[in-house]
């Protein structure tokens, strides 16, 4: 059952869930997105400039915790506000597994004015937090 | 050459009319792996009281790259393009993105600041329809390393 304003209560945590992220998902976010960046997907680039491996776009982790909320708010479009800091890459390997993101999240405010949530997320790959300050503003019914 | 501290408050023309088709949403939320129906499913959609397929909340960030890429070209501001990294993002959401909107991006540099070799740039893409009510503000900052580094 989606939340409503009324059932959520500040300090409320969001069951984590983990998130896998293979090569073949960059390439395809890199065609929907326009993000063709060769860090993205060519690993003797990557190498060359001093990463680790081919790097997850920053925007695909973002989009990643942003369907964590929406999927528990049940209506992307109760996302009033959102935002990231960038804070770790994420290798991505070339196997069938990928990387894992992990993503956590915690009701930090509520504004009765509004009737919105804000949820402080928590992202985590390879033991790193991947995303600072990562905050979704929801309406809610 | 390094980035030009001038190009703060530089607003830019706005772009063209990007025209958000549903088939994009389609493609781009399955790229972010969401099989929410919302953004395929119109009838799933208007359940919800949108009056269409809407976009995922960060689908905006496409349409606003198209628009920063004025700065990110302009022989003015000097950034070279291989040096930068993405600092932050955020979207505010005066309301969704739906299938059929046609947005106009208007591009503002709001800040240049430095940290040792390290140039921030904090830029604001205001996406607005076409009878110009807001529809998404999207900030963002690039961070540029500086040529002593490799």
């Amino acid at each position: 059952m989606s939340p409503t304003f009324d059932t959520v209560a500040v300090g409320d945590e969001l069951s984590p869930t983990s998130y896998q992220v293979r090569r073949r998902d960059l390439i395809r976010y890199a065609g929907a997105s326009g993000d063709f960046n060769v860090i993205h997907w060519n690993e003797r680039v990557a190498v060359s400039v001093g990463l680790p491996s081919v790097i997850a776009h920053g925007m695909f982790t973002m989009a990643t915790a942003g369907r964590f909320v929406s999927d528990w708010v049940g209506d992307p479009g109760a996302i009033v506000e959102y935002g990231v800091r960038f804070t770790t890459m994420i290798p991505v390997p070339d196997d069938d597994e990928g990387a894992t993101i992990e993503v956590s999240g915690r009701i930090s405010a509520k504004d009765d004015t509004a009737r919105t949530a804000t949820v402080l997320l928590t992202a985590v790959s390879g033991g790193q937090k991947v995303l600072g300050k990562a905050t979704a503003v929801v309406r809610l019914s | 050459m390094g980035v030009n501290p001038q190009i703060a408050g530089r607003v830019y023309p706005p772009s063209p009319a990007y025209e958000v088709g549903r088939e994009k949403i389609r493609e781009f939320a399955t790229a972010i792996n969401s099989s929410d129906p919302v953004h395929s499913d119109p009838e799933a959609a208007r359940a919800l009281g949108y009056p269409d397929v809407i976009a995922p909340p960060t689908l905006a960030v496409l349409i606003a790259q198209l628009s920063e890429g004025q700065l990110i070209n302009d022989p003015e501001a000097g950034i070279d393009y291989a040096r930068v990294v993405h600092g932050e993002e955020r979207f505010v959401h005066h309301r969704p993105i739906v299938a059929g909107d046609r947005l106009v991006a208007t591009l503002t540099v709001d800040k240049v600041g430095t940290a040792g070799k390290l140039t921030m740039v904090n830029t604001r893409v205001e996406l607005a329809d076409e009878k110009g009510e807001p529809v998404t503000t999207v900030t963002s900052v690039i961070v540029v390393r500086g040529a002593e580094e490799a």
